[in-house]
């Protein structure tokens, strides 16, 4: 009995003890740490973090640990933390050009200045349990030049005017957080929410355009991982100061557009910005975005990651969790409603045929 | 404790069943037969059907060559080759003519293939059809009829649109006078050495479960009409390091300042061409300016 009618409160503190044992495992091992979980399980971290809005690597490490390692669970505990911070404003929009680089790469060229910095990935290894040491090592991996310039992909594209310029800078961004989302959502908003969204759903979706349904033709421009330094103006200084360094993934994806009776042919762009090293939810996250600017480039809306509510209104794992389990809440009323309009329409339903049975008989 | 693993990955049992959906294919050229694709220890889209068709068809003798966009040192040709070295203890090559088997990502070899070689291409989607028409269902039933009307009229709204047909690579070739077929994405420069060859052409696609084949001096025709007859990419200058000429060139950002450099795609072919002297002008041109 998960809730008696009387001795709940008993029964549910019993729940918490019997969860506190089992988060903790076997005594007879080492409990493991937080450090530990961030310096070792850095990807699961930067999950957390980048789903959870809030780049904390000690508390995402922390909730990966309350919530046994169930993702999602320690996203909720991140958001929920999150929301009692206050916001003190928007920072200077990043140059991500200038990120100190740890992997970059592109898709389109075989080389281009700063050239492929392959860094820590596991894209090149063999997925042979056991073996953590990758089997190739002679790969034609440049280290970065401490110095050296990493020019963005799309704008060498852009110096020819092949790819769509980048939008202006709008001002302040949306924050759906503060503000409650309406459709049509403005591209900031929807990015916004992309870079919160399960990785799993945008996975899927991303996957289902390359599988025809709704085929956005694209390439990797670039991807690249590293660190970005943050500045914030505050207003009573007046001019910028660093507020430190995030990591971050960004992935520029480069489609193709055939062109309107408005625009030339020309390259169009996906964009993806996570948190942390997660290339596979950047690459998402641009495809995603390509996919639902179909109406911008006068294209047919005809599947479901072309659907701006459909994506948006799913996207989020806190949300979908929280509705989806809540169906293990005790829903004894309405339940006890449809019993009785069940047993109704059942008796009808049997008046009715015996009924039509006895003006058959001869 | 390492677990142990049989010759080229693959257990027999699975060999034998892609052996057996490779001679389907071969039976029925362009037809993509459904094959029970394995987990492999590389992601999805990697080229897991290459590989399982490699992993199939490999013996001790066999030498082989991975290539990917023509090169054999970028970085997944590298990691598949090392992992048939390690899995199969076969010896390798970059060479397209002491090769027996290449798998391939998006090219064929300058060098013109020979009779006894199997060339294995990595597909990711094997149906030609998918972009226009995204169930499987109804692909099936298209291609069991013959009806290609849908690709036809594609071709068509692009000449109407364009002036020409705007599809560059993964361009469908009717095999054998009967499948219309995915070639793999490969530009469609490299169509016609898929007609009439005198090597093997086994097409592997592991996350959609197809297998496809076109056996030696099979005839495959890119799809086009009369009036708009197939053409393929012509590059304006030759490859900067050899100078070959009628080769598919790849290019290269060399500066912030846009500069370019247009070399051949194909590393063994430019290695090969440079080592019996040939050489080309290094050029660096401006943006754009050799297609």
């Amino acid at each position: 009995m998960y809730v008696a009618v009387k001795g709940g409160e008993k029964a549910i503190a019993a729940a918490h003890e019997s969860m506190a044992e089992a988060r903790r495992g076997d005594p007879e091992l080492a409990e493991i740490s937080g450090a530990q979980l961030r310096e070792q399980l850095a990807l699961g971290i930067a999950r957390i973090m980048a789903e959870g809005s809030l780049y904390d690597p000690d508390l995402a490490a922390l909730a990966l640990k309350q919530a046994r390692g169930d993702m999602i669970e320690a996203i909720f505990l991140l958001r929920a933390y999150r929301t009692t911070l206050a916001s003190f404003g928007a920072t200077e929009p990043m140059d991500t050009a200038k990120m100190s680089i740890q992997r970059r790469i592109s898709a389109c060229f075989k080389d281009m200045p700063g050239g492929q910095v392959l860094g820590p990935t596991f894209d090149y290894t063999h997925r042979l349990l056991g073996e953590t040491q990758a089997l190739t090592g002679v790969l034609d991996q440049t280290a970065p030049a401490p110095q050296e310039a990493f020019p963005r992909i799309a704008d060498v594209l852009g110096a020819e005017a092949l790819i769509e310029p980048n939008p202006e800078d709008a001002g302040e961004p949306a924050d759906l957080t503060r503000t409650p989302m309406s459709f049509p959502a403005p591209r900031d908003l929807r990015l916004q929410a992309l870079a919160r969204g399960d990785e799993g759903f945008l996975l899927s979706l991303a996957y289902s355009t390359q599988r025809g349904f709704g085929r956005t033709h694209p390439f990797v421009g670039e991807i690249r991982f590293g660190a970005v330094e943050l500045e914030f103006t505050p207003p009573e200084l007046g001019f910028a100061i660093c507020l430190g360094e995030i990591e971050l993934t960004e992935c520029e994806m480069v489609n193709q557009f055939m062109g309107s009776n408005e625009a030339p042919p020309q390259f169009t762009r996906g964009y993806g910005l996570v948190f942390g090293q997660s290339e596979r939810k950047a690459m998402s996250m641009a495809l995603v975005d390509r996919a639902l600017r179909t109406r911008e480039f006068g294209e047919d809306v005809v599947a479901p990651a072309q659907d701006e509510e459909f994506v948006l209104s799913h996207a989020d794992n806190v949300q979908a969790t929280g509705f989806v389990e809540h169906l293990k809440l005790p829903h004894y009323v309405d339940f006890q409603a449809e019993l009785g309009l069940l047993r109704t329409l059942r008796q009808e339903w049997q008046t009715k045929k015996d009924s039509a049975k006895k003006e058959h008989q001869p | 404790m390492m677990p142990k693993y049989n010759f080229a990955y693959l257990d027999e049992q699975t060999k034998r069943m892609i052996r057996r959906a490779l001679l389907k294919a071969v039976a029925v050229p362009g037809y993509q037969v459904p094959f029970a694709s394995r987990e492999m220890p590389m992601p999805y889209g990697w080229g897991t059907g290459g590989v399982q068709v490699t992993a199939a068809i490999i013996g001790p003798d066999d030498v082989l060559k991975v290539i990917d966009q023509g090169s054999d040192d970028t970085v997944n040709a590298v990691s598949i080759r090392a992992f048939f070295g390690k899995v199969a203890d076969v010896a390798t090559t970059t060479s397209t003519l002491a090769a027996s088997i290449i798998q391939t990502r998006h090219r064929i070899p300058e060098e013109p293939l020979k009779s006894g070689q199997i060339i294995v291409y990595q597909v990711p989607i094997p149906e030609p059809l998918r972009f226009l028409e995204p169930r499987e269902t109804e692909t099936r039933i298209m291609h069991a009829l013959e009806d290609y009307g849908l690709m036809q009229v594609k071709l068509y709204e692009d000449i109407s649109r364009h002036g020409h047909i705007a599809t560059t690579y993964a361009y469908p070739v009717l095999v054998n006078g009967r499948y219309v077929m995915d070639p793999s994405p490969t530009p469609k420069f490299d169509n016609p050495k898929m007609h009439m060859s005198p090597a093997l052409q086994l097409f592997g696609a592991g996350r959609e479960q197809r297998i496809y084949a076109v056996p030696p001096y099979t005839k495959v025709v890119s799809l086009d009409f009369d009036d708009h007859p197939f053409e393929v990419q012509k590059f304006d200058k030759p490859c900067a390091i050899c100078g070959a000429q009628g080769v598919y060139l790849d290019e290269i950002v060399m500066n912030n300042a846009g500069g370019r450099m247009f070399v051949c795609s194909d590393t063994d072919f430019c290695a090969t061409r440079s080592a019996h002297g040939h050489v080309g002008s290094g050029e660096v041109s401006s943006a754009g300016k050799s297609q």
